[in-house]
């Protein structure tokens, strides 16, 4: 079967020169990633402020090539893909409809640009599609004419929307699509994504902080820490039962909208990761809250069970289980 | 009026701005006490920004500022000069912009924008500034503090990038911090340990801090006061346990029927939502602003709306009673 994404073992750094001492570093933003995302399903990647998750994004559109490991899209290596074609099969929606908008071409220009730069279809008809697209996601003819500066955040994210999806590509990456907006312009556009989702039968890959947003949306969720992805599952499995203690950190720290409580302490303590210096073994041991002797010394191994993957030393699987003599166990959990 | 408190950090009093055609705030007038959270919350382009760049007299071109009054403890803002508010800028007032990259300087490191400010305000060498910047980095969650300050905008993610801007913010200790939206681009663990650092400076520093955001559970876990804008006015204001238990104005109520709530929202299903658009308000513009997207508008909202009073220092500015809820549809 074809993934609409596939991601091998994929790796980028960039180099890094500090002000103090005269060292180099790398930081390593992924850190041998491997996944892929089946066509129709959405797949929201989440994690940590500055653990890779653009960087990501950025492999997947082709917009950055890897250090290694092989990125395919459409069951094609993006290598063999060139700029025009890629632009048909994969378009992104970022978090800043304010700075990725032309601010001195009017919203029809904005959308019509993919297509007058693909330049095979008529103009007459490229200007249908631009119109049919606007109507689609709420923009009316008289915006059309306008500036962007002369539209809401909401009204601009639409137009960012259906500039991505005028080519009526097959992916879409969606890089904290809703993250600026207001509450009541996120539903809209989320109710929208999903529409769109349902009707074009497009696979997003949708990276959000909000989390009640990536529940509703998403169909499985990749969690990302400093490079990796440490735990991988279908949405329900994963809100029902997160594994990784960085995703068990990550629920708790939901502020659900209640004003007796306050902000929680999640006990991660402020040991925060230092990029150019990855921890041993566990890269999360010295913020985790239930981390034990073995994780600064044991690189702890994808554990696959289920469709689910965790990458914790107290992850065990059926197979370890049995190995230690633990007896069998019916399900894939952590212990300790 | 309640909203008056004498010994305020920052009193805004009747504040109006307007560009070309258009009036982005409609006389807001709202207060701030030490060692207070004040969220203003609101739709997207109902001028909460333009609001609190009127503070720092920041406005965008084109755009008229007037008032009864902007004070900061006993002075009144209006008056000042440039070079008075230069002074203040950065040092007792300090402000978190709404958009990190348009607010720094692209050609820049982060080092020498966060030193430029403390140096600037407390005439310091260079290197003790970049000590200060280190330590405050430390204190947002951000490590290898050397690479960082040597690094570019650019070169930063959007997280890193917005407590950059956090952590120059809080370089000269400021007595009010107005922030924008300063943890959009955080994800939840790092956003909470941003917002325990801003509740301890509130407890312990006496820090005043007006914080605009569009995250009901910030507002929640944070705020002692809450104000909702539509369309450049302040709908309702009130204590934040009555905003959230008694939500008054029809928008609020809208606002607050928007939120997914985990385990409740089925997925799948579309998430509530309020029809249509804020209006573009044109000068002379009269009555309720919410009234075009109302289910309970009448004759009556396209009047002069005062201020109604609802108990328990919570006010709204509606035709509908207080206890409307209650009743049968007024
Ligand atoms: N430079 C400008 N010229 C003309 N109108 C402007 C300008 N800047 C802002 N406005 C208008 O002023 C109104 C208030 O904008 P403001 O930025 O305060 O909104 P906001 O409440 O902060 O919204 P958001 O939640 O999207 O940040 C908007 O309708 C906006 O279109
Ligand atoms: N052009 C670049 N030069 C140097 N370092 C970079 C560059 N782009 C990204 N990085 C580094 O790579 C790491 C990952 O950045 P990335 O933008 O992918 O994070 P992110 O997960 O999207 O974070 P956020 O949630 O804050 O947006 C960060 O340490 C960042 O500083
Ligand atoms: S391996 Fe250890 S440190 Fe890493 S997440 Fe699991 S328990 Fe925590
Ligand atoms: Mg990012
Ligand atoms: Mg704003």
């Amino acid at each position: 079967m074809t993934h609409a994404i596939e991601v091998r073992n994929v790796y980028r750094e960039f180099q890094q020169r500090s002000s103090l001492g005269r060292a180099r570093g790398a930081v390593c933003a992924v850190d041998g990633v491997t996944f892929s995302v089946a066509a129709g399903d959405v797949l929201a990647v989440v994690g940590e402020s500055g653990c890779g998750k653009s960087t990501l994004a950025r492999l997947i559109m082709g917009l950055l090539p890897p250090s290694s490991g092989e990125i395919l899209v459409d069951g094609r290596s993006l290598v063999c893909v060139d700029r025009r074609e890629r632009a048909r099969l994969i378009q992104p929606v970022f978090q800043d409809p304010f700075s990725s908008l032309n601010p001195r071409q009017r919203v029809r220009d904005i959308v019509g640009l993919p297509l007058a730069s693909q330049g095979d279809l008529p103009k007459a008809r490229q200007s249908d599609r631009v119109m049919e697209m606007l109507a689609r996601v709420g923009i009316s003819t008289e915006m059309a004419e306008r500036l962007p500066g002369q539209l809401s955040g909401g009204q601009r994210q639409r137009v960012a929307i259906a500039r991505a999806l005028v080519l009526h590509p097959r992916i879409v990456v969606c890089d904290e699509p809703t993250s600026a907006l207001d509450v009541s312009v996120q539903a809209q556009i989320i109710n929208l994504l999903a529409e769109l989702r349902r009707e074009l039968g497009l696979t997003y890959l949708f990276i959000s902080h909000n989390l009640a947003v990536v529940e509703h949306i998403a169909t499985e969720v990749a969690v990302m820490y400093l490079g990796r992805i440490v735990e991988h599952a279908p949405t329900q499995d994963l809100f029902r039962q997160p594994m990784h203690p960085y995703t068990q950190a990550l629920f708790a720290s939901v502020l659900t909208p209640d004003p007796a409580l306050g902000v929680p302490d999640v006990a991660l303590g402020d040991a925060y990761p230092d990029p150019t210096n990855i921890p041993s073994g566990c890269r999360f041991h010295p913020r985790c809250p239930k981390a034990f002797s073995e994780c600064p010394a044991t690189e702890p191994d994808n554990i696959r069970k289920d469709g689910r993957l965790v990458e914790c030393l107290l992850a065990v699987d059926n197979q370890t289980r049995a190995d230690r003599g633990d007896g069998s166990v019916a399900h894939f959990q952590l212990d300790r | 009026m309640a909203l008056v408190m004498p010994n305020a950090v920052l009193s805004i009093a009747n504040l109006r701005v307007s560009f070309p055609r258009m009036e982005a705030v409609r006389g807001v007038s709202l207060a701030l006490n030490r060692g207070e959270v004040h969220c203003v919350v609101g739709e997207s382009g109902c001028g909460k920004s333009i609001s609190a760049l009127s503070v720092m007299n920041l406005l965008p071109r084109g755009a008229v500022r007037s008032a009864d009054h902007i004070r900061f403890h006993e002075h009144d803002l209006l008056g000042m000069s440039e070079r008075q508010m230069a002074r203040l800028r950065g040092d007792k007032i300090a402000m978190i912009f709404q958009e990190p990259m348009t607010s720094l300087n692209p050609a820049y490191t982060v080092g020498s924008q966060m030193a430029e400010v403390f140096e600037r305000h407390r005439r310091t060498t260079r290197r003790q500034a970049l000590d200060r910047a280190a330590e405050l980095l430390a204190r947002v969650g951000i490590t290898a503090p050397g690479m960082r300050l040597a690094q570019y905008p650019h070169q930063l993610s959007g997280g890193l990038r917005q407590r950059m801007m956090i952590a120059m913010a809080l370089m000269c200790d400021p007595e009010l911090l107005i922030a924008d939206e300063p943890t959009t681009a955080l994800d939840v663990t790092v956003q909470a340990q941003i917002l325990r650092l801003l509740h301890k400076l509130q407890q312990e520093m006496g820090l005043a801090l007006l914080l605009i955001t569009h995250d009901f559970g910030i507002v929640a876990r944070m705020a002692q006061r809450v104000s909702v804008m539509y369309a450049g006015e302040v709908v309702e204001s009130g204590p934040v346990e009555q905003i959230f238990k008694a939500p008054t104005h029809p928008y609020t109520r809208g606002l607050l029927d928007c939120i997914p709530v985990p385990g409740v929202t089925k997925a799948g299903e579309p998430l509530g939502s309020i029809p249509g658009v804020v209006p573009r308000i044109a000068p002379g513009f009269l009555g309720c602003g919410f009234r075009d997207r109302c289910t309970l508008a009448t004759a009556e909202c396209a009047e002069t709306m005062r201020l109604r009073d609802a108990g328990a220092d919570h006010f709204y500015r509606c035709r509908l009673p207080p206890n409307w809820k209650q009743g049968t549809a007024p």
